[in-house]
């Protein structure tokens, strides 16, 4: 019986053991950064990162000052949000008016244009709703509304669900039209892709996600964005922000800065615009300019004399 | 469709071992302290009897079943920076995670080990009393009396910790570094991450990873816990 005992007592101390182990070696790896260098927390949209390119553009990034980056793939309202409660130092999203909003309310700063690409309209091969004709993407989500095509919605709050209302909206439809055929997907833009190809519908898609997945999915692109030529409704820019250290002192504002400094360098704008996933360009570097662009900086229409 | 199963595996191994380091960094430590903290509690409420232990069983009982989304919302709530733990600066790390699978694992091994110590018949502790054992001494026979409840009880919080995705997702934020090791990514959350782009083959490759993982600490846990060194 007290061998019984003494065995039990070893098998506690030995599990005892593994968890403290545990703890050891990661206070190891945990004091590293402090040691070498920072973290920069970047918030930022699955599409930045589930194509591949933060990974890229990050690891030189890291090399250079010594730091880590660490990049919180999520939705643009969640990666604001984030951002909102001091949780991030730095974020890269793409809704042009959720961008401002955060501007306006004081939480973001330095906001600078970073790059771009396009949304696409895509569906089933056989197109029920007859929108492959059309070159204009409000006149493609009212046919698919008239003909009750089914479409599924990110309706996530992210940047693209956000395009999405935008064009609903322009097409004079809101939650209170939409039928039985609208279905609200509520995850990431793979996820959405892939109930889309489930269910032979429609979707909204970044060009970026729908290359990157073209190889599991049979939907195709029936209106382009303005990359091959379409409508320029469907052009999707990525801005980058700094949340602003009056607000949140405890944000890494330094860093986030040279992040931003970095991203929108030639250095940054060279990797992003040589940036390819199966052979194609994802992304459009836009920071580079000869000419002044002022309204990067500001919440779309401002005016320094305007009451806004 | 099984082709992708004999083709070369898709993941660096850095990665892949990056994540399961940290799944099981996250998921055993929680499951450590849950344990140091759920056994005394279980002893507690299991011989002592008390004006609302009924009450106790219950909100034991019901912490089994918390969801792990909620148990993320409120970790992410006190670690955040306006939190009341905003202060040391937790989000997106580990050690947020620990805290929210602790939370996970904790009713689990208390309620599992008090029905075990619950059965533990009385004779037994007395007879230990009897000899002159000690309280401690007491609590120990019981503990060993128990031990295959108790260690079903661990292996039930492990399971619950290691298994899943809610939690670890929204206070870990599913951070790799750009050199593809793994920050605050679980083998969970790694296969949400596939799953949601739609490659599925890969995402059930890491799923078996898992199974194998959980089956390996299982069969240890057994290993330990039982009198021969083999299951009886």
């Amino acid at each position: 019986m007290s061998i019984q005992r003494r065995q039990f007592m070893t098998a506690a101390a030995g599990a005892a053991g593994i968890g403290l182990a545990g703890c050891l070696s990661d206070d190891d790896r945990g004091g590293t950064p402090d040691i070498n260098g920072e973290t920069l927390t970047l918030t930022t949209t699955t599409s930045t990162y589930a194509t591949g390119l933060l990974d890229e553009l990050n690891a030189p990034f890291e090399d250079r000052y010594g730091v880590s980056v660490d990049a919180v793939p999520e939705g643009t309202g969640a990666a604001l949000e984030h951002a909102r409660n001091g949780d991030a130092d730095v974020v890269m999203v793409h809704a042009r008016t959720l961008e401002d909003e955060f501007l306006e309310a004081g939480y973001g700063v330095n906001r600078r244009d970073l790059m771009f690409n396009d949304f696409v309209i895509v569906g089933e091969s056989d197109d029920p709703a007859g929108i492959a004709s059309e070159d204009d993407a409000t006149a493609a989500f009212e046919e698919i509304a008239d003909t009750e095509s089914t479409f599924v919605s990110r309706g996530d709050n992210s940047g693209t669900h956000t395009k999405e209302r935008e064009i609903w909206d322009e097409a004079g439809l809101s939650d209170d039209g939409f039928g039985e055929w609208y279905l609200d997907g509520g995850g990431g833009m793979g996820e959405t892709l892939n109930t889309a190809n489930m269910e032979g519908a429609y979707t909204l898609a970044d060009r970026g996600t729908f290359l990157d997945m073209r190889e599991e999915i049979d939907l195709e692109i029936h209106v382009e964005g303005p990359v091959e030529g379409g409508p320029e409704l469907l052009r999707n820019p990525y801005g980058i922000v700094a949340v602003n250290p009056a607000v949140h002192e405890n944000v890494n504002y330094d860093l986030a800065m040279a992040y931003i400094g970095y991203v929108t360098s030639l250095e940054g704008q060279e990797i992003i615009e040589e940036y390819r996933s199966n052979d194609e360009q994802l992304f459009f570097p836009e920071a580079l300019s000869e000419d002044s662009n002022f309204q990067q900086y500001v919440p779309e229409g401002w005016e320094s004399d305007s009451d806004g | 469709m099984l082709t992708p199963l004999v083709v070369d595996f898709p993941f660096e191994w850095n990665y892949i071992r990056s994540i399961i380091y940290v799944s099981l960094y996250v998921s055993l430590t929680a499951v450590a302290l849950s344990t140091l903290f759920s056994l005394p509690i279980a002893l507690f409420v299991g011989f002592k009897d008390f004006r609302g232990k009924t009450l106790v069983t219950s909100i034991i009982n019901t912490g089994m079943g918390f969801p792990s989304v909620v148990v993320g919302l409120v970790v992410l709530f006190a670690v955040s920076n306006q939190g009341p733990l905003g202060s040391f600066d937790l989000v997106f790390t580990t050690e947020a995670m620990i805290m929210s699978q602790f939370v996970l694992a904790a009713p689990v091994i208390t309620g599992v080990s008090l029905a075990a110590v619950s059965s533990v018949e009385q004779n037994v502790r007395d007879a230990a009393y009897a000899m002159g054992g000690t309280k401690l001494d007491v609590a120990f026979v019981t503990i060993k009396e128990a031990r295959y409840g108790i260690a079903t009880a661990v292996l039930a919080g492990f399971g619950r910790a290691i298994s899943e995705v809610g939690s670890v997702l929204i206070v870990g934020g599913n951070i790799a570094s750009s050199d593809g090791t793994s920050v605050t990514r679980t083998i969970t959350t790694a296969i949400q991450l596939e799953a949601r782009q739609g490659r599925f083959e890969t995402a059930m490759l890491l799923g078996a990873v898992l199974v194998v993982l959980v089956l390996l600490v299982n069969a240890i846990v057994v290993r330990l816990g039982s009198d021969d060194g083999g299951y009886r």
